[in-house]
């Protein structure tokens, strides 16, 4: 479903992906980890069309995604969020799902007010536990809740491909939890990528995973195999010990 | 031919005034992210201390004080509440605009007022007379002076590092407030300088600046952000395109195709002549 | 829903029944015109302050409207023969951009269709390449300058810096006489409050919504699958529609058009009026329009200079202590009143 091919991205002379190959399945829930400065956001930001690569060729569904807009890429199916979550304060819940929702339409029949709830937003309601909080401003939302509101926003677009960046980093143990429970329902019907540096959340959450080093692909494969394997260990012992050990 | 040469020395000085208008906006633009309408006010109160002095080489530093002192009081007294609200600070930096332009018309009368210039600046060699050869000297010494200002000099590098990453810098104990004070006083000195260039070739009257400052403003943008480099390629080519623009077409369409023209550029160059790369979002 | 139209409801009595018998005609022409800038100030209210584009041309827009409008007048009273600041400045045969203005329905409709050409050709190129901010102001503003130099410069087409004037008759009404004044007032009344309406349903809309998203995080806005640069540009074009029919108005109103009443700083003024009336709610963008409009008139009629350091003073203490205006006041004081 999506392929990259040899991604090359330099930023004034610094490689911060040094030829990357990758390939994640239709249903795949693949895990993306790596010390600072691996790359992995890099990564998703060339995949959704945020930085040109020097080289390579990055194919989703069919098609060709460098070279496209950003909105383009959205139009596509493939939706993302980021390391610190933007909602839109000024709008309630409901008003940013429901922007969200909408991203099909003609810009002219969006003159109309909103009337009623569609299914997706609804959906995305439910999922996200956001329910309660529809009608608040979005800018009353803690953390936890912003994470939730921005996955329930990509939600509600119903987009094939996920790609989510660090959405556990700064959240308490509850938070977590329950965020790894909305990422396994979601994984049931969509392609998901997750960015994450929590060792733990790994463990509980993750089947697949691909390690990046330096702008490369160190190892790809289960958990188990992944955490067993000596360059990993020797790379994250190396840099940041914590990380490695785990919590 | 000798048109588009006898021209050259016009199109070079206008260059020259621009460069010195628009450096002092590119670093308080580029530090502060700070749109100062004021600015333009800063050029009339340099010519106006021209005026008053009668003085070409006495003008020059009293000029850069008065109008730096101006700007430093602006910067202290109301932009600094402003900061992170650019396009608030525009509209509050034009009343200051209005304000000091109806002082000037009070305190000087609204008709324009001429300076002599001083005799040994009269001739010239060959089609390059004098005034508009002192201007251009003017504003590379005033390039020269800030590139060594900023490369050279501690308080200069500070400067940068302000500039490149306003809230590390203040985190490894420099005091940002403090060099926006000083960013503020040689920007607007420079202003102040570009007034007193501005007597050689004109009159001076207390809407002077305004005359100025959109051009100044479209060098800032064209030249990108903060850029020293790419302020004095945009003003050499905005000042040069916009006098043979009035040479070679109407007068009153020169204008036009200076805006013309720098739309255009922003088609081949968002992010101005000389960018800096942010991963950033916003 | 009745409640919430009830403000609207009583100030259009006001204006359309009170104004017109309280008022003299002198007076009311005046208000005639603070109303023709209101409406320049909805289209200000709706880019700036919904969707964050602070523009300082809007003058442009408001000139191209008025020119258009102006340029059918003369027309109209010389019987499609030259128009009388032609004959002083010499010009022999009438131009051909001037020909086609002599029949009214072009002449309107290219009062609002320039206007949102332009924005729309301007916005598409400056917003595709993610020109924003200060950058957009500056450019907006640079525009406006280049404007009047222009106009005043092509004398034999425009009138140059005196612009065009003595208008006599509007569809065979005499412009001079009060009923037909009050026709106009009337009309220009009228055509605020539809367009009042019409753009508060556009904020409340989920266009409205975007706008605001695109205003708070353009590059969010492009994530969720939208084209910010197509929002804005259409947000912006709409904006130039209502400044160019303002401009329309404004003509037969006043009685004169010329490069002062659209440069850099009438431009200015008017998103000065916004930011005194209070920028994020239309009502407040055209409630300062009209009180500007009001006390130029008054204080530049009792101390002329003065009037520039009042302006200036206002501005700045507006922009300090109340930056959401004379509207960001009202609602404070409801909410303290209400808590």
């Amino acid at each position: 479903m999506l392929e990259l091919r040899d991604v090359r991205v330099v930023f004034d002379g610094f490689h911060a992906l040094d030829g990357v190959d990758l390939t994640v399945a239709d249903g795949e829930l693949r895990f993306l980890i790596g010390p600072n400065g691996a790359g992995k956001t890099t990564l998703i930001d060339v995949i959704t069309g945020l930085t040109r690569p020097a080289a390579g060729r990055v194919r989703f569904g069919g098609y060709d995604l460098v070279g496209r807009k950003e909105h383009q890429i959205v139009r596509l199916g493939v939706g993302r969020t980021f390391q610190t979550s933007v909602v839109f304060e000024e709008l309630t819940v409901l008003e940013n799902l429901d922007l969200a929702a909408c991203f099909r339409k003609p810009l002219w029949s969006l003159a109309g007010r909103r009337r009623g709830v569609s299914d997706a937003v609804a959906e995305a309601l439910a999922r996200t536990g956001l329910e309660p909080l529809a009608g608040r401003s979005a800018g009353v939302l803690s953390h936890g809740q912003r994470q939730w509101l921005e996955i329930g926003m990509l939600l509600a677009q119903r987009p094939r491909l996920l790609l989510l960046d660090e959405p556990v980093a700064g959240m308490s143990k509850d938070e977590r939890d329950r965020t790894g429970q909305l990422l396994t329902e979601i994984a049931d019907d969509h392609t998901v990528i997750v960015v994450e540096h929590d060792m733990e959340f790994l463990r509980r959450h993750a089947s697949a995973v691909t390690v990046l080093h330096e702008g490369r692909v160190l190892v790809e494969g289960s958990v188990e195999q992944v955490s067993a394997d000596p360059r990993v260990q020797e790379v994250y012992l190396g840099r940041r010990p914590s990380d490695a050990v785990g919590k | 031919m000798t048109a588009v040469v006898n021209q050259l020395p016009i199109g070079l000085s206008i260059a020259a005034v621009l460069l010195l208008v628009a450096l002092g906006l590119t670093v308080t633009f580029g530090q502060m992210g700070v749109i100062n309408m004021a600015h333009g006010e800063f050029i009339m109160a340099g010519a106006y201390t021209a005026f008053l002095l009668g003085d070409l080489l006495l003008a020059l530093p009293a000029a850069f004080v008065v109008a730096g002192l101006m700007g430093l009081a602006l910067e202290r007294g109301a932009i600094r509440h402003f900061y992170g609200r650019p396009l608030d600070t525009l509209l509050l930096t034009w009343g200051v605009s209005l304000v000091l332009q109806q002082l000037a018309r009070d305190l000087f009368g609204a008709p324009n007022v001429q300076v002599p210039a001083p005799s040994w600046l009269s001739g010239g060699i060959g089609i390059l007379p004098y005034n508009r050869l002192f201007i251009m000297a003017l504003a590379v010494a005033g390039v020269a002076g800030i590139w060594l200002y900023l490369t050279r000099t501690r308080l200069g590098r500070r400067t940068q590092a302000v500039v490149q990453n306003r809230r590390l810098a203040a985190t490894s104990g420099i005091d940002p407030g403090r060099v926006d004070m000083l960013t503020f006083f040689i920007g607007s000195g420079l202003a102040g300088l570009a007034g007193v260039a501005l007597t050689l070739i004109g009159p001076v009257g207390p809407a002077l600046g305004t005359y100025y400052i959109v051009d100044a403003f479209l060098v800032v943008v064209a030249g990108g952000l903060g850029q020293l480099r790419g302020a004095v390629l945009a003003a050499v080519g905005l000042g040069l395109l916009n006098s043979y623009a009035e040479f070679w077409s109407d007068a009153s369409l020169a204008k036009v195709l200076v805006f013309a023209a720098v739309i255009g550029f922003l088609q081949v160059r968002p992010q101005g002549l000389v960018a800096l790369r942010s991963r950033a979002l916003t | 829903m009745i409640k919430r139209n009830l403000p609207f409801a009583a100030i259009a009595v006001i204006a359309l029944v009170a104004a017109p018998l309280l008022l003299e005609p002198f007076r009311l022409s005046l208000l005639a015109k603070y109303l023709c800038y209101a409406i320049v100030a909805l289209g200000i209210g709706l880019a700036w302050g919904q969707g964050g584009m602070l523009t300082l041309g809007q003058g442009v827009f408001f000139g191209l409207g008025g020119y258009a409008m102006a340029m059918y007048l003369k027309l109209s009273e010389s019987g499609g023969g030259l128009p009388d600041f032609m004959v002083w400045s010499g010009v022999e045969e009438l131009p051909a951009l001037w020909a086609p203005f002599a029949n009214p329905v072009f002449a309107l409709t290219m009062a609002v269709a320039g206007p949102v050409l332009l924005a729309v050709v301007l916005g598409t190129l400056v917003f595709r390449q993610r020109v924003r901010g200060a950058y957009f102001a500056i450019l907006t503003q640079a525009l406006a300058a280049a404007m009047v130099i222009l106009l005043v410069g092509q004398q034999g087409l425009t009138g140059g810096t005196n612009g065009m004037t003595n208008f006599f008759e509007l569809f065979g009404a005499d412009l001079a006489d009060d009923s037909t004044q009050r026709v106009l007032y009337l009309v220009v009344a009228g055509v605020l409050g539809v367009l009042y309406l019409a753009t508060r349903q556009l904020v409340n809309s989920r266009f409205g919504r975007l706008l605001v998203a695109v205003r708070d995080g353009e590059d969010r806005v492009r994530f969720l699958g939208y084209d910010p640069a197509l929002v804005k540009t259409v947000t912006f074009a709409v904006s130039a529609g209502l400044a160019g029919l303002a401009g329309a108005l404004f003509v037969p109103v006043v009685g004169i058009i010329s490069p002062a009443l659209l440069g850099v700083v009438p431009s200015l003024e008017l998103v000065v009026a916004v930011a005194v009336g209070g920028r994020q709610v239309l009502a407040g963008a055209v409630l300062g329009a009209v009180v500007m409009g009001y006390a130029q008139t008054t204080f530049s009629e009792q101390f002329a200079n003065g009037w520039l350091y009042l302006q200036g003073a206002l501005f700045i203490l507006v922009m300090t202590l109340a930056p959401k205006g004379i509207a960001g006041i009202l609602g404070r004081l409801r909410r303290a009143r209400t808590a």
